[in-house]
């Protein structure tokens, strides 16, 4: 048998995103026997998933292992619960994160609560995969960000990566967690490249990145305006502006100390998210850094995040929907400009 | 299994006394909710006790069950100990869920007691993937599964029968058809005449029977156990019997004509049943009431350890909202 085209021998200097799940699918179904995976087009005769990340691993490990199922979302996670209390490691793919909206009660009251509504007797260690992003052209119902509702369940275990090697890492995490993690793919960067992650290498969940260490305003937030932060903050450093970018990689549980401390150290946070600003994840980060460091503030907590509104199909109104860069800058600047008051 | 097993008197006593257990625990929770002594949501089982003791007899401790919140006769009949049952339904830290669950969730892994959901329908996606895990593990165990007939109404029951038929998993799907649902009539919700038929559909082995006769229940329920351990994949049997207190304790039950309950009434599996005990030999009157005093003695020891047992200490919240890695 052939390896996969995703299990390259030859290290290339970067890869992909959607090289990064795919490595990370098949390494964790290397590294132990109960992962297992299922999902709509999944297996290589359909052709290894509609974005290719399932690619080889049905060849490889066989369509017991990787399991192409109907168009049925509420028995695919339903599916993956039950496998889980049984052992296994389930991996289930959710095509699009909005037609996560149909497996929603497997979700919220079976795969989120059974551990402590069992009181600890059973748990659900399933990895939910999704992919989503507004910026290509999906329109309304294929582009959705939906991790608030999922950040606002306890027990369910909410990740989004920024980078290629931090998908890598991150999904492991997610796979050999203990708990129920929804694992969100960009579907915007997905060809976008980024340095080869370690084989193996498993990166904890719940731990916050600090990606970019800077002294003057804190950018905090997760997924794909990360990468726009990264940007900025180089930008912005030939200004003398001093830019941290705090990365959250898991969204919840939120690593609320490394954000603090952060804070604490710039007096200024500027929070960032592509999903619709109002009642984002976003509230909740700025809401805890008042609670803790109001007297330390030197400027309001600032937002960044899309519109509050249905994603548009046209191009331009896309783009007037999506958080920008330069909304990020103009923030960014804002609390600074609160400096000189003060 | 042959083709025909044979239906002993034995068999029919284990199926009795698995249901008469039900029924005393039944008849003492209702009297202690009506006394005010357990403040629990309750939804009782009974009517339906023969057709879980008769699926019962045919499980091993290993095999997996998934119930509702109409379970408590599917989780004794599936072996759970009283003790741990009780607490949790007196919310008490010594309950099989420390109290975090209560009647709704009941789970008891060791008896194979996987989930009890409060979502209509919700278990049989469950328990398809418990079956996918036997299927991948080929340990030979089967998983049950089992709901109302208002459960077959909603698109989860139609998405597991399919992926079950489709992947060829040891589940049984039992489906209890007690001809309501909540307050609404079997016919007035369901377009088929018997829900067995819908197994069709799905090119699944499907059965309607009596859930009041134990021998017609056992033997649908082992031809269901001896498929789904042969590998020949899932069935559906629908049991159709009757619930007479209603939907929830203190259910009024407007809604049923008196008529027709009297006519339920005059079938009541539980004295029939007895009945059939005592003429097939497999026991006296004397030995049958010497089983209902040991079962209630039990029942009261179990009861006192409920009554006796602390509630869960404050602290208890924070735990097992995520495993200890997080
Ligand atoms: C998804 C969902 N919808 C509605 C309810 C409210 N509800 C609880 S029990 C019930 C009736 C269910 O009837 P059936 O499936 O026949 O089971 P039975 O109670 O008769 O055993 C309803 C509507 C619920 N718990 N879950
Ligand atoms: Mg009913």
């Amino acid at each position: 048998m052939s390896a996969p085209a995703t299990a390259t021998q030859a290290k290339p200097e970067v890869i992909t995103f959607t090289e990064a799940f795919s490595r990370a699918l098949h390494d964790a179904m290397e590294m132990d026997p109960s992962v297992i995976m299922l999902g709509e087009d999944i297996a290589d005769e359909e052709g290894g998933g509609i974005f290719k990340v399932t690619k080889g691993l049905s060849t490889k490990f066989g369509t017991e292992r990787v399991k192409t199922t109907p168009i049925s979302e509420q028995a695919i996670v339903g599916a993956a619960i039950g496998a889980s209390l049984a052992g296994m490691r389930p991996v289930a793919e959710i095509m699009l994160m909005n037609f996560i909206t149909v497996p929603m009660d497997q979700i919220v009251n079976h795969a989120a609560k059974l551990r402590f509504m069992s009181g600890g007797q059973t748990h659900v260690p399933i990895t939910i995969r999704t992919r989503t992003g507004a910026g290509a052209g999906t329109g309304g119902q294929h582009s959705d960000m939906l991790e608030a509702w999922f950040a606002h369940v306890a027990g369910m275990k909410v990740v989004v990566p920024s980078t290629p090697a931090d998908a890598y890492g991150l999904l492991l995490g997610c796979i050999f967690d203990d708990d129920p993690c929804l694992f969100i793919e960009d579907q915007l960067t997905r060809t976008q490249t980024g340095p080869v992650p370690v084989k193996g290498e498993i990166i904890p969940l719940g731990k916050a990145h600090v990606a970019r260490e800077g002294k003057d305003v804190t950018v905090v937030g997760y997924g794909r305006p990360i990468r726009d932060a990264m940007v900025l903050a180089d930008k912005l450093a030939g200004e003398g502006i001093s830019v941290e970018v705090v990365d959250l990689r898991t969204v919840s549980p939120m690593d609320t100390g490394t954000v603090l401390k952060s804070v604490a150290k710039t007096g200024r946070a500027v929070v960032i998210h592509e999903a619709p600003r109002s009642f984002g994840c976003g509230a909740e980060i700025a809401a805890r850094i008042q609670e803790e460091l109001f007297d330390q503030l030197k400027a309001p907590v600032l937002r960044v995040a899309s519109r509050d509104v249905t994603v548009p199909f046209s191009r331009v109104l896309e783009a007037e929907y999506l958080y920008k860069a330069s909304g990020i800058e103009a923030a960014i600047r804002r609390t600074l400009e609160k400096r000189t008051q003060k | 299994m042959s083709a025909n097993p044979s239906f002993t008197p034995a068999t029919l006593l284990a199926i009795w006394r698995k249901a008469r257990q039900i029924n005393l625990i039944d008849e003492k929770f209702r009297g202690l909710l009506r006394s005010g002594r357990l403040a629990a949501v309750y939804y009782s089982p009974r009517g339906q006790e023969i057709l879980a003791a008769a699926m019962g007899v045919h499980l091993q401790p290993t095999d997996y069950l998934v119930t509702t919140y109409r379970g408590i006769h599917d989780q004794l009949a599936k072996g759970i100990p009283l003790k741990p049952l009780f607490a949790e339904y007196y919310a008490k830290a010594t309950g099989a869920c420390k109290g975090k669950g209560g009647p709704m969730h009941i789970t008891h892994p060791e008896t194979g007691v996987m989930v009890t959901t409060g979502i209509v329908g919700s278990g049989l996606p469950i328990a398809t993937g418990l079956g996918w895990a036997s299927q991948l593990k080929k340990d030979g165990r089967v998983t049950l599964v089992t709901f109302g007939d208002g459960a077959s109404n909603i698109g989860a029951f139609h998405e597991a029968l399919n992926m079950a038929a489709l992947w060829k998993l040891p589940v049984i799907f039992l489906c209890q058809n007690n001809l309501y649902g909540e307050s609404s009539k079997y016919a007035k919700t369901t377009s088929v005449d018997n829900i067995g038929e819908r197994a069709a559909s799905y090119r699944m082995a499907g059965v309607t029977v009596d859930g009041n006769d134990a021998e017609a229940m056992w033997r649908a329920a082992g031809e269901a156990v001896a498929r789904a351990r042969a590998g020949e994949g899932p069935t559906l049997i629908e049991a159709v019997t009757f619930r007479f207190m209603g939907h929830y304790f203190g259910d009024p039950g407007a809604y049923i004509p008196k008529e027709e309950y009297e006519a339920h009434l005059a079938r009541d599996p539980m004295p029939a049943t007895r009945a059939a005990v005592l003429a097939s030999g497999a026991a006296t009157e004397a030995e049958l009431d010497a089983y209902d005093a040991e079962v209630s003695a039990q029942i009261e020891e179990a009861l006192q350890f409920a009554a006796d047992s602390p509630f869960p200490d404050v602290g208890e919240i924070d735990i097992d909202v995520y495993g200890a890695a997080a």
